[in-house]
């Protein structure tokens, strides 16, 4: 319930941001909305010696139109990219993950950039950019440099980022007009996935289904070479191998994959 | 005009709205001071040897172990009941064995709150890891050995004879049906976790705060655990957070901050995290049950046989004798002409099990429920007309069953045919058909259950009872005192219309107490939904009896014979008939003499509410996903004190009978580690999971007490699960699937879906 | 570190540790103990304020983060002549709370629920409360409360008084 003792310094800018990481290497983390960070650290999962707030610095939040992208800042809260009528219009997939994240208490809090450098296989947003196409702008002390998303996501947990980069934005293909569907499979409504699929414009990705989102190559695949929804979908699962809890065995959790991936190529969100 | 039966608001919520109700962890209190912390290191393996405890963390007050509790003469808790096998003995802190996860095996004691998490990591425990006894069937087989080699077996207790189970029971039934159920264990889980506060005065004597169901129970556990002696203990209850049956008492926390701060010659404080509480709170249910019934198949039910296996986890509490009540509750409100039912209580390395809301009932019927659709089923015949053909058709005297229980009175039928209408049942049907022709995606269950249960149950000779001591002051204000302990039922507000209702005092000028056992020694609290029918006689009764002392007074003042004198109630005022400018206010009764009246009220009985319920689901036949759409409920606990409360109350229940449907489990692994212990993974619902439901009134009085009423508190809960989860089998049943476990999660309907394998015509 | 915020309109500067938890800087600190500590997972929302006005999971935010930000609690939606507000109001109304250790955060939810979705139907209260756990009332008469309290202030009744 309470984090183990930590030193906390407030950061301007994200160049202020960096040279405290560059300071303290490993023992740091940076803190933005906190609400994937700091209830780790409330359990002791996480023990970082100094936190960075970054939760300040202007030039990190912010949502705006770069060309055929969409850029939105890392620490931009979820309620405000749901709310977005410029995301509502662009990429409305990913307003809607965004109003998925937890409960409204947990989107007034949380940021794109924190829930994504988080990487929790099971999340909302991991997948959706996975779905969508998208990329990670990362600025380090060499400079910024972008990571698709295919290329993000490292392992349970694991991304890209290293100890002493920060990942400043997040691009989004605009097209307001492209299909799009998503589902999220829970027992209770602010739950994690017990497996979600987002689907986007013949791109399909799942969540809880490995130990990083997946993007569902066999389903994309099928529907390249014209197989209805149904029967693409039915590859949702392939080359897989999910995890199993008390809430979902492997060979549900396939089912489910199956399941969902067709209604969300159907264009349906539940 | 009466203020019984109006919809009263409660005079508690202004304070609780605004600055928040006052729960052990918000009292302010001189005598805690310069408080200190406790937390406890607690066993992270169920079943272990304790080879070596290091307290010797640096910057801390103090650590203790149980090694340090015995030499203080503090014995381990002994179960609470003769017949269950005395040599399962729990020390407080644990000594040489650790029995589940959670388990404490020592305590840190800090200048601040913050630091105990940091010292109670720095608390080293070495465990020599023995084999888990995960489940009650390796509990009775013997094959993972004994919690407790010197019982010599994993057997609590036995009520009923198995042995003596007649051979014949089903003879001449046409159909007889068999099914292994599940009751599974599920957490009290009240949104205010374990915590106390304890101080010795300079006069030797403790007063603790600790979240109760009774003061007075608690000062007695309390005292026994740690041998003082009754006038040294004050328990003050402060306002508590929801307790549904697992505040009864004190757990070993609660004494060890008692002990601590004798120890320490200072106060302490204690708040369990929720974690802690998911691990160690008693849980409830934790039942296997074997049900068969058979009949003919005109759909009269013959006989049924309830054969329960009981989880007491690893040190029997309440949840050990529980099934005593189930036994009691075997045939629910049918009539069944041979019935008989057995159980044993085993220990496992998981967390005990207590009094969960219902405690043992809702185990008898959802068992007996879910035996009425199997029969249904299997002799195809509707659900609705199987228990219209067999329930008890309306009794006004009361009647016994074949298990010693005295049902006040009932009327069951009618509970069903107005549940029924409500939810309009046959247009549910029609509806079903209709979905089930198209296929669709989304299937409609319908669910019923039928249940009476046994609320205000005594364990006192003569009978269930209740005190309360009522008194008015000259200013014209009143205070009542009560042995109820109210944590959320709306006690301040009802208690004061009853004596309202007598002494024409407004309510806003009544006050009323209970918790603290200087001032109220002597009170079985609130639980087994006892309070209205007995606390509020109480107040009722000494209300009535106060009228009767200050008529004496009155007329004494007046110069008058008490029977010429009227007790004008809207005044508040004695006047003499035929004389009404001459009147004697009750309050000026008081000014020379103290006017107070202390009553003990005595029922001849626990009383018996019952109802039925419907409950309508959706079941997505893909992923196995059930939605609960609406429930009816017809609960029928007696005359009404105030409807909004009651309303509450069954809301309540009904969420949490439904949830343990389709929701809730508590799960461990096969070594016994806790897979639910966070409220992130035990599926407790939120709004969104639940729908408003549909409350039918009707009120059935018993004649056992002045009120008419009976206890409604835990009644919700008990309709709600067998209505409940037979409407999600009634989903899939055009699929082959006859029976589903609770919860029904969406892997387990599944299953079934798959294992049926659509082999029965539509 | 030094932080200053503004807790129910009236200023404050604290000496606090990093991990001072806002939950607890409220009740320890300013004793504001109306919002409660119910869980350690982010889950039940028993410690819902308002933090610049939008709900937040006070047991989910350091008191560092709070600094020069508006903090208003259950005891900052009371007006200075005492009465409650209308959320608070329809609570009681509706016999919306029964033990109450939710009901603060529960009311502070629903009070930014209604700000940002003044007239929201029975469905979009139920998700707009999926942060906030009750065992006692079964949300029925929460719901109703929320309901009650939209329909109020879309009817301008800001201060209806209490119906005692």
């Amino acid at each position: 319930m309470i984090p183990a003792s930590f030193d906390y310094e407030v950061a301007d800018s994200a160049a202020h941001a960096l040279s405290l990481l560059a300071e303290y290497g490993e023992d740091a983390k940076l803190l933005a909305g906190g609400h994937s960070l700091l209830p780790m650290m409330k359990v002791r999962l996480a023990q970082p010696a100094m936190l960075v707030d970054i939760g300040r610095v202007a030039e990190l939040s912010g949502i705006r139109r770069d060309g055929d992208e969409l850029v939105i800042g890392a620490t931009t809260r979820h309620a405000d990219v749901a709310g977005s009528d410029v995301v509502q219009a662009e990429a409305p997939l990913l307003a809607y993950a965004a109003a998925q994240v937890g409960d409204p208490q947990i989107r007034h809090r949380g940021t794109i950039g924190g829930s994504l450098a988080h990487a929790d296989p099971a999340a909302d947003l991991p997948m959706t950019l996975l779905a969508l196409g998208g990329s990670i702008e990362i600025t380090g002390p060499s400079g910024v440099r972008t990571v698709p998303a295919d290329d993000f996501f490292a392992g349970p947990f694991e991304t890209a980022l290293s100890p002493d980069e920060l990942l400043s934005a997040v691009r989004i293909p605009r097209g307001g007009d492209v299909p799009w569907g998503y589902q999220k499979f829970v027992r209770r409504a602010n739950d994690w996935a017990i497996v979600g699929v987002a689907a986007y414009d013949g791109r399909g990705a799942l969540a809880n289904m490995g130990g990083t989102p997946l993007r569902a190559h066999a389903v994309e695949e099928a529907l390249r070479s014209g197989a209805p929804a149904a029967e693409a979908a039915e590859h949702a699962a392939d080359g897989t191998s999910p995890g199993y809890d008390f809430h979902a065995d492997a060979e549900y959790r396939k089912h489910l994959a199956r399941v969902l991936t067709r209604r969300a190529l159907e264009g349906k969100t539940g | 005009m009466s203020i019984l039966g109006t919809r009263v608001l409660r005079t508690e919520d202004p304070g609780f709205l605004t600055t928040g109700a006052v729960y052990a962890e918000d009292v302010q209190d001189e005598r805690l001071a310069g408080a200190c912390y406790v937390h406890f290191v607690r066993s992270a393996v169920a079943h272990a040897r304790l080879a070596g405890i290091d307290t010797s963390a640096p910057g801390v007050v103090a650590v203790y172990t149980g090694e340090d509790l015995a030499a203080a003469g503090i014995a381990p808790v002994r179960p609470m009941m003769p017949n269950m096998n005395q040599q399962m003995l729990q020390p407080m802190l644990a000594i040489d064995t650790v029995r589940f996860v959670g388990e404490p095996v020592a305590v840190v004691v800090t200048e601040e709150m913050y630091q105990g998490e940091d010292a109670i990591e720095l608390v080293d425990v070495d465990y020599e890891i023995l084999p888990a006894v995960a489940t009650m069937h390796q509990a009775v087989s013997g094959e993972r050995g004994l919690l407790f080699p010197a019982a010599e077996t994993n057997v609590v207790c036995t009520f009923g004879d198995a042995s003596a189970a007649s051979p014949d029971l089903f003879e001449g039934c046409d159909v007889v049906v068999s099914e292994v159920i599940q009751n599974q264990r599920v957490a009290p889980a009240p949104m205010e976790s374990r915590s106390g506060a304890a101080a010795w005065g300079e006069d030797g004597r403790l007063t603790a705060w600790i979240p109760n169901q009774g003061a007075q129970g608690t000062k007695g556990a309390i005292t026994g655990m740690l041998g003082l002696n009754r006038d040294d203990v004050r328990i003050i209850t402060p306002d508590v957070g929801g307790a549904f049956g697992a505040k009864f008492g004190a757990d070993s926390e609660h004494a060890v901050i008692c002990w601590i701060a004798g120890q320490l010659g200072r106060p302490v404080r204690w708040s369990e995290t929720r974690n802690e509480n998911l691990l160690v709170m008693p849980h409830g249910r934790a039942q296997e049950q074997k049900i068969t019934i058979g009949g003919a198949l005109d759909g009269t039910v013959l006989a049924y046989r309830l054969e329960i296996l009981q989880d007491c986890g690893a040190y029997p509490k309440a949840g050990a004798f529980l099934p005593s009540l189930t036994r009691l509750m075997t045939p629910g409100p049918y009539n069944i002409p041979r019935a008989e039912s057995f159980s044993t209580s085993v220990v496992t390395n998981t967390t005990p099990v207590g009094a969960y809301r219902g405690a043992g009932r809702p185990e008898a019927a959802a068992a007996i429920d879910r035996a009425m659709d199997l029969f249904a089923d299997a002799a195809g015949v509707d659900p609705a007309e199987v228990r219209r053909k067999n329930l008890l058709p309306k009794f006004t005297e009361p009647h016994t069953t074949a298990f010693g229980a005295v049902y006040d009175s009932g009327d069951y039928v009618t509970a069903l045919e107005k549940a029924l209408a409500a939810a309009g049942y046959d247009e549910l049907l029609a509806e079903q058909a209709k979905r089930r022709d198209n296929g669709d995606t989304l299937q409609l269950g319908i669910g019923l259950s039928s249940y009476v249960e046994i609320t205000g149950p005594g364990g006192e000779a003569g009978g269930p009872n209740e005190n309360s001591t009522v008194e008015v002051h000259p200013d014209g204000t009143a205070t009542i005192l009560t042995g109820t302990s109210p944590h959320g039922q709306g006690h301040q507000t009802v208690w004061a219309m009853l004596a309202s209702e007598e002494l024409g005092i407004p309510i806003e000028k009544i006050t009323v107490k209970w918790g603290d056992t200087d001032l109220v020694p002597r009170g079985g609290g609130t639980g087994g939904s006892r309070s209205l029918q007995l606390g509020g006689a109480a107040v009722q009764q000494a209300s009535r009896e106060l009228l009767d002392v200050a008529r004496e007074r009155a007329a004494e003042t007046l110069e008058a014979s008490p029977s010429d004198l009227v007790f004008d109630t809207a005044a508040s005022a004695f006047t003499v008939k035929g004389d009404p400018d001459i009147a004697v206010p009750l309050s000026g009764l008081a000014e020379s003499e103290r006017l107070f009246v202390h009553t003990v009220f005595t029922a001849p009985g626990p009383t018996f509410p019952f109802g039925s319920h419907v409950a309508v689901v959706d079941v997505d036949v893909e992923t196995g996903k059930v939605f609960l759409r609406r429930l009816v409920s017809v609960d029928d606990a007696g005359t009404v004190m105030n409807p909004l409360l009651a309303e509450g109350q069954r809301h309540g229940g009904i969420a949490q009978g439904a949830a343990q449907a389709f929701l809730e489990e508590v799960v461990f692994d096969d070594d016994g580690n806790a897979l639910t212990a966070t409220f992130a993974d035990y599926p407790f619902a939120s709004a969104t999971e639940l729908p408003s439901f549909e409350l039918v009134d009707m009120e059935t009085p018993t004649s056992y007490n002045p009120l008419g009423a009976k206890g409604i508190g835990e009644a919700g809960s008990i309709g709600s699960t067998p209505a409940v989860q037979n409407a999600v089998i009634d989903a899939v049943s055009y699929l082959g699937v006859t029976h589903i476990d609770m919860p029904t999660s969406p892997q387990r309907v599944w299953r079934a879906i798959r294992a049926a394998n659509g082999s029965k015509e539509a | 570190m030094e932080i200053k915020l503004t807790v129910n309109e009236t200023t404050r500067s604290d000496e606090v540790e990093p991990r001072l938890l806002l939950i607890h800087y409220l009740r320890e600190v300013c004793g504001l103990r109306a919002a409660n500590v119910g869980c350690d997972t982010t889950s039940c929302g028993a410690c819902t304020v308002l933090l610049d006005g939008e709900s937040v999971k006070s047991c989910t935010v350091l008191a560092v983060q709070a600094n020069g930000r508006s903090v208003t609690t259950a005891e900052g939606l009371v007006a200075d002549d005492g009465t409650m507000s209308v959320v608070q109001q329809a609570f009681r109304e509706n016999h919306g709370l029964q033990c109450g250790f939710c009901t603060p955060g529960m009311v502070m939810a629903a009070t930014s629920l209604l700000a940002e979705n003044p007239d929201p139907t029975e469905q979009e209260v139920r998700e707009g409360l999926e942060g906030n756990f009750c065992r006692c009332t079964g949300y029925h008469n929460i719901v109703r409360a929320v309901l009650a309290a939209a329909g109020k202030i879309a009817d301008g009744q800001a201060n209806a008084e209490v119906n005692a």
